[in-house]
C-alpha cells in the first residue's frame, strides 16, 4: 500500500509539469499581451511599457519564462506578481480560495447526500412508480443549464418569495451560499443518483446479495453494508473527479451569484492575459484533481476487499 | 468602463476595455430631498469591482480604481457640469504666455495622516510619477513638462531623475514649465494624475497603494480584495466638496445584472451601469429613481489608413459611408436608448462643443450616401469589413451599423471579431486591421482638444489609425499656440468643422449613463466622466 501510494505520488510530477507547461504555452500563444492591456485605448509610453515588461521577464524566451516560474513554485512557493495590481498571486489566490471552498464543499455534501439517497431509494425500487419519478426529475435537472436554473430559483426565492437573499453579500454565510451550492450541485446530484440508481438495482440481482438475505441479515444490513459497498465504487470515481469541477468550474454559478471565487478569477485572469495568475490558479486545481483521483483509488481497495494495491 | 453593457461579462471585460480614464466629477449641489430626514453620518455602497492596479493615482486608468482615487484625492482643479474649472487645492493658477505656470496652492490643506499638503507633494509626486522607473501607467500625462525627454528618454539611459520645468518657489507655491505652450493645460491638471502625495508614500510607495492616504474628502478604510472598498468622510477636509454622507462602500459586482437585484432587494445603493435584460424595465421599476444621461464619450469606427483600402481614399466615400448609418434607428432599437446619435467629433458637456458640426454628413440619407460613394470613385473592393472586440458587448450594434451600410448603398460589410480587448489592441498596434475598426474615447478633461488633438494629431497617443493630414496638424500646431483658452477652444472648433472634409473617423454616438439608486439615498448624480459624484450623495435616516 506505502509504494503503491508513493509511486502514485511520483507520477504526479510529470502530470504536474505536463499540464503547467501546457497552460503556459497557451497562454502565451493568445494574442494580447497583459503589459499594453493596462492602457486600453490611450497608449501608453513606452518606457513604462518596457520597464513593465522587463520587471515581469515578459520580453525573455517562453522557456527560460517558465523554468523561472517553476524555480519560484518549487523553491520559494512563489507563484509570480499579477501584472496588474502588483500583488503576489499567493495572496490573490487565499482570497479567492476560501470561497470557493466553502461554496464547492456545501455543494458536494447536497450531491453527496441528496445524489445517493435518491439513488439508493429509486435502486432498491427498480422498474416502479418511484424509480420512474425519480428518472424523470433528475433527466429534468441534467437537462436544464446551469444560469437557467439560477435564474429561475432567483426570481422565485427573492424576487417573489423573498425568503432568500438573490445575491451572495458575504461569503462566510451559509444562508446566502444556499441557492448557489444548490445550484452548483443538481448537475452533478442527477448523475450521481443516475450512476447510484444502476448499481444498486444491478446488485440486488448479484448472488452475494441473494445469499445475504437467505443467510437471513436484516434488510438493513443487507442493503447498507453488502449492497451499498460494492455499488458506491462508479459513483466514487464520479464523485472524485466532480470536487475539481466544482471548485474550478463555478464560473457560471459563481457569476449568477456575483460570488467572487476561484471560477470569476479564472475568467478574468484570461481576459486580461495575466499568464501568472492563471497557471497558479490552475496548478493548484491539478494537484487537486490528482489528489482526489488518489484518494478514489485508494477509497475502492475499502469499499471492494478484493481490490489490492501490491 | 460603461460604453460596454451588453455582454454577459461585460463588468470584468469592461475594466479593461477602452481603458476609460475618469476626471474628476464636478461637485453639484444637490437639493436635499425634504420629506426624509438626512443622516450625515449614513453611509451608502455604490456598484464597483475590483481595481486592476494598486490605487496609486498615477497608475490607475480603468474606472474601478478611478472612482476610488477621486474620493480619495483631491488635485488643484476640478470641472463642474457645464465643463468649466474649479480651482480646488489651487488657489490660483496664472500664466502669461501658456508656457510658464504659476500655481498658488490654498493653505491649510492637509493629508489623511495630518501631514500639510505643500507645493513639495505635488512636485515630488509628479515627479516620481514621470520616472519610468516607477511604472505608473499615467506616466506619459507628465511628457508635456519640461525635462521629460531626460527622465523617460525614448532611447538610452535616462540623464536626470526629476523634471527640471517643475520647481518649488515656498511651501504654497510651485512653477511648471512645458515644452510647448498649452492654452488649455490647467484642464490637465484637474486629471488625478496630478494629485499630490504625502511623504509616507515615497517611503513605500507598494503599501500606499494598497492603503492610500490622500488629501480628498474621504479617507481610506479598508481594502477587502474583490470584495469591497470602504473609505469614510474626512472631518478635516477643506474643499468646497465635502462629503454630505459618512462614507462609502464600493461593492464587487461580477455582472450588472446581479447588481441589479441587489439593488431591488436593498443590499445595493447605486448602481453605476444597466444590463441589457434590465434595460427595458428599469425604469419603470425605479421610477424617478432611473437615472438616463449623457456623459462625455464617443464611439465611432475608424478607418485604419494605412491599408491599401483606405491609403488615398476620397473622403466623400467615407461621407457616403456614413450617411448610409442610420443611428437614430440603431440608437433605440438595438441600443435600447443607450446612446444618443452623434453629430460631430467632440461630445457633448466638454467645452467647445458645438453641435451639428458634421452637418449632413451623420444623417440617413441612403441616396446621398450612394451618390457620394460614386462621385469619390467607390469603395475599393466594394467591401468593408468593421473589427471590433465581442467582450465589449459592441456584436450587436456592429451587425446593425453593417447591415445598414448594405442595405442603403450595396457595399458588402462583414464584421471581423476580435475574442477580446487584448486582440482587438494587438491587431490595431500591429496596424493588422483589415478595414475599419471600433474605438471609443472618454474625455480626460473637458476641452475639445482632447477629443481633437489627442486623436487626429499625426503623432498623437491616441492616432491609431494612420491619420495624417498636413493641414490639420498646423491647424492644431495653431491651435494650441493661441495666447488664451478661449482662443484656442476657438480655433480647435474650427479644426472640428474642417474634420467633415478628412473625415479621419466616423462618428456613430455619444454615450448614456444607465443607471439607478435606492430609497435609502437622494441626491444621486453622474458626472461627466459616467461616474456617480459620491460627495453629493446624502443618506435618509432609518
Amino acid at each position: 500500500m506505502g509504494r503503491y501510494v508513493a509511486r502514485r505520488l511520483l507520477q504526479m510530477i510529470p502530470v504536474f509539469i505536463g499540464t503547467t507547461l501546457l497552460i503556459f504555452l497557451m497562454v502565451y500563444a493568445l494574442p494580447g499581451d497583459p503589459v499594453r492591456g493596462l492602457f486600453g485605448d490611450k497608449g501608453g509610453s513606452p518606457q513604462v511599457i518596457a520597464a513593465l515588461r522587463h520587471q515581469y521577464g515578459l520580453d525573455q524566451p517562453i522557456l527560460v519564462q517558465y523554468w523561472d516560474y517553476m524555480k519560484g513554485i518549487i523553491l520559494h512557493a512563489d507563484f509570480g506578481t499579477q501584472i496588474g495590481s502588483g500583488r503576489p498571486v499567493t495572496d490573490v489566490l487565499g482570497d479567492a480560495f476560501p470561497v470557493t471552498l466553502r461554496l464547492g464543499g456545501f455543494a458536494f455534501v447536497i450531491e453527496l447526500v441528496l445524489g445517493i439517497g435518491l439513488g439508493v431509494f429509486a435502486g432498491l425500487r427498480a422498474g416502479r412508480a418511484a424509480d420512474t419519478s425519480v428518472l424523470m426529475v433528475t433527466l429534468l435537472l441534467i437537462s436544464v443549464p446551469v444560469f437557467v436554473l439560477g435564474f429561475i430559483l432567483k426570481w422565485i426565492f427573492a424576487d417573489e418569495l423573498q425568503w432568500l437573499e438573490p445575491n451572495v453579500n458575504d461569503p462566510t454565510n451559509y444562508g446566502e451560499l444556499l441557492m448557489p451550492a444548490i445550484v452548483l450541485a443538481t448537475a452533478s446530484l442527477a448523475y450521481v443518483s443516475r450512476l447510484t440508481r444502476t448499481s444498486i438495482a444491478e446488485n440486488m440481482r448479484a448472488d452475494y446479495v441473494r445469499t445475504a438475505i437467505a443467510k437471513g441479515l436484516p434488510r438493513r444490513r443487507v442493503v447498507g453494508v453488502h449492497l451499498m459497498r460494492n455499488s458506491l465504487i462508479p459513483v466514487v470515481t464520479y464523485l472524485g473527479t466532480d470536487i475539481g469541477a466544482l471548485l474550478g468550474g463555478a464560473v457560471v454559478t459563481e457569476g449568477i451569484f456575483n460570488i467572487q471565487g476561484i471560477g470569476g478569477t479564472i475568467y478574468q485572469s484570461i481576459v486580461r492575459r495575466e499568464g501568472t495568475t492563471l497557471v497558479g490558479l490552475v496548478t493548484i486545481l491539478v494537484l487537486v484533481y490528482l489528489v482526489a483521483s488518489l484518494l478514489v483509488d485508494l477509497l475502492y481497495a475499502v469499499l471492494d476487499p478484493r481490490i489490492r494495491y501490491a | 468602463m460603461r460604453g460596454a453593457r451588453s455582454a454577459k461579462w461585460v463588468a470584468m471585460a469592461a475594466v479593461v476595455a477602452l481603458g476609460a480614464t475618469a476626471c474628476g466629477g464636478g461637485d453639484s449641489d444637490s437639493k436635499g430631498d425634504s420629506k426624509a430626514a438626512i443622516d450625515p453620518n449614513g453611509t451608502f455602497t455604490v456598484e464597483s469591482g475590483e481595481p486592476q492596479n494598486p490605487l496609486q493615482p498615477a497608475n490607475t486608468m480603468e474606472s474601478y480604481g478611478s472612482i476610488v482615487i477621486n474620493s480619495l484625492f483631491t488635485g488643484l482643479v476640478d470641472y463642474d457640469e457645464s465643463g468649466k474649472i474649479v480651482y480646488m487645492n489651487a488657489e490660483s493658477i496664472k500664466t502669461s504666455d501658456s508656457k510658464t505656470w504659476t500655481v498658488k496652492l490654498k493653505s491649510g490643506w492637509k493629508f489623511h495622516d495630518g501631514t500639510p499638503v505643500t507645493a513639495e507633494s505635488y512636485v515630488k509626486a509628479w515627479n516620481w510619477a514621470a520616472n519610468p522607473d516607477n511604472k505608473q501607467t499615467n506616466s506619459f500625462w507628465f511628457s508635456d513638462i519640461a525635462g521629460y525627454d531626460k527622465v523617460a528618454p525614448e532611447k538610452g539611459k535616462a540623464t536626470a531623475t526629476e523634471l527640471s520645468g517643475l520647481k518649488v518657489v515656498d511651501d504654497n507655491t510651485f512653477t511648471i514649465a512645458l515644452t510647448t505652450a498649452i492654452p488649455y493645460y490647467e484642464y490637465k491638471l484637474g486629471y488625478q494624475a496630478f494629485s499630490p502625495l504625502p511623504d509616507s508614500f515615497f517611503k513605500d510607495p507598494k503599501a500606499a497603494g494598497e492603503k492610500p492616504v490622500g488629501n480628498g474628502p474621504y479617507e481610506f478604510v479598508s481594502w477587502d480584495h474583490k470584495k469591497a472598498i470602504t473609505v469614510k468622510k474626512y472631518a478635516g477636509y477643506k474643499g468646497s466638496n465635502a462629503a454630505k454622507n459618512g462614507g462609502v462602500v464600493f461593492k464587487n459586482y461580477s455582472t450588472p445584472e446581479t447588481a441589479y437585484e441587489d439593488l431591488k432587494s436593498g443590499n445595493l445603493d447605486v448602481t453605476t451601469q444597466i444590463a441589457p435584460k434590465d434595460l427595458p424595465v428599469y425604469k419603470q421599476d425605479l421610477g424617478d429613481r432611473a437615472i438616463d444621461q449623457a456623459y462625455s464619450a464617443i464611439q465611432m469606427i475608424t478607418p485604419a489608413f494605412y491599408t491599401k483600402q483606405w491609403k488615398d481614399i476620397d473622403p466623400k466615400v467615407l461621407q457616403g459611408l456614413s450617411m448610409a448609418i442610420d443611428r437614430d434607428t440603431i440608437t433605440k432599437t438595438v441600443l435600447q436608448g443607450t446612446r444618443e446619435p452623434a453629430t460631430g467629433w467632440v461630445a457633448k458637456g466638454v467645452l467647445g462643443y458645438q453641435p451639428d458640426v458634421a452637418g449632413d454628413v451623420t444623417k440617413y440619407n441612403p441616396t446621398k450616401a450612394k451618390e457620394l460613394i460614386k462621385e469619390g470613385g467607390g469603395v475599393p473592393g466594394n467591401a468593408i469589413t468593421i473589427q471590433y472586440n465581442t467582450d465589449g458587448g459592441h456584436k450587436e450594434w456592429v451587425e446593425a451599423v453593417c447591415n445598414s451600410i448594405t442595405n442603403a448603398t450595396g457595399v458588402k460589410c462583414a464584421t471581423d471579431p476580435k475574442a477580446d480587448f487584448q486582440a482587438d489592441l494587438d491587431a490595431r498596434d500591429a496596424k493588422e486591421v483589415k478595414s475599419l475598426y471600433r474605438s471609443g474615447w472618454v474625455l480626460d478633461y473637458p476641452v475639445n482638444a482632447n477629443f481633437l488633438r489627442d486623436l487626429y494629431g499625426t503623432k498623437s497617443s491616441g492616432n491609431q489609425s494612420g491619420f495624417s493630414n498636413k493641414t490639420i496638424d498646423a491647424d492644431i500646431a495653431a491651435a494650441d499656440s493661441a495666447t488664451t483658452l478661449d482662443d484656442s477652444v476657438k480655433k480647435y472648433q474650427e479644426v472640428e468643422k474642417q474634420l467633415v472634409n478628412y473625415m479621419p473617423s466616423i462618428p456613430l454616438w455619444y454615450y448614456k449613463v444607465n443607471a439607478g439608486y435606492s430609497e435609502k439615498v437622494s441626491g444621486v448624480k453622474f458626472g461627466q466622466d459616467g461616474d456617480p459624484i459620491l460627495t453629493g450623495v446624502q443618506v435618509k435616516k432609518k
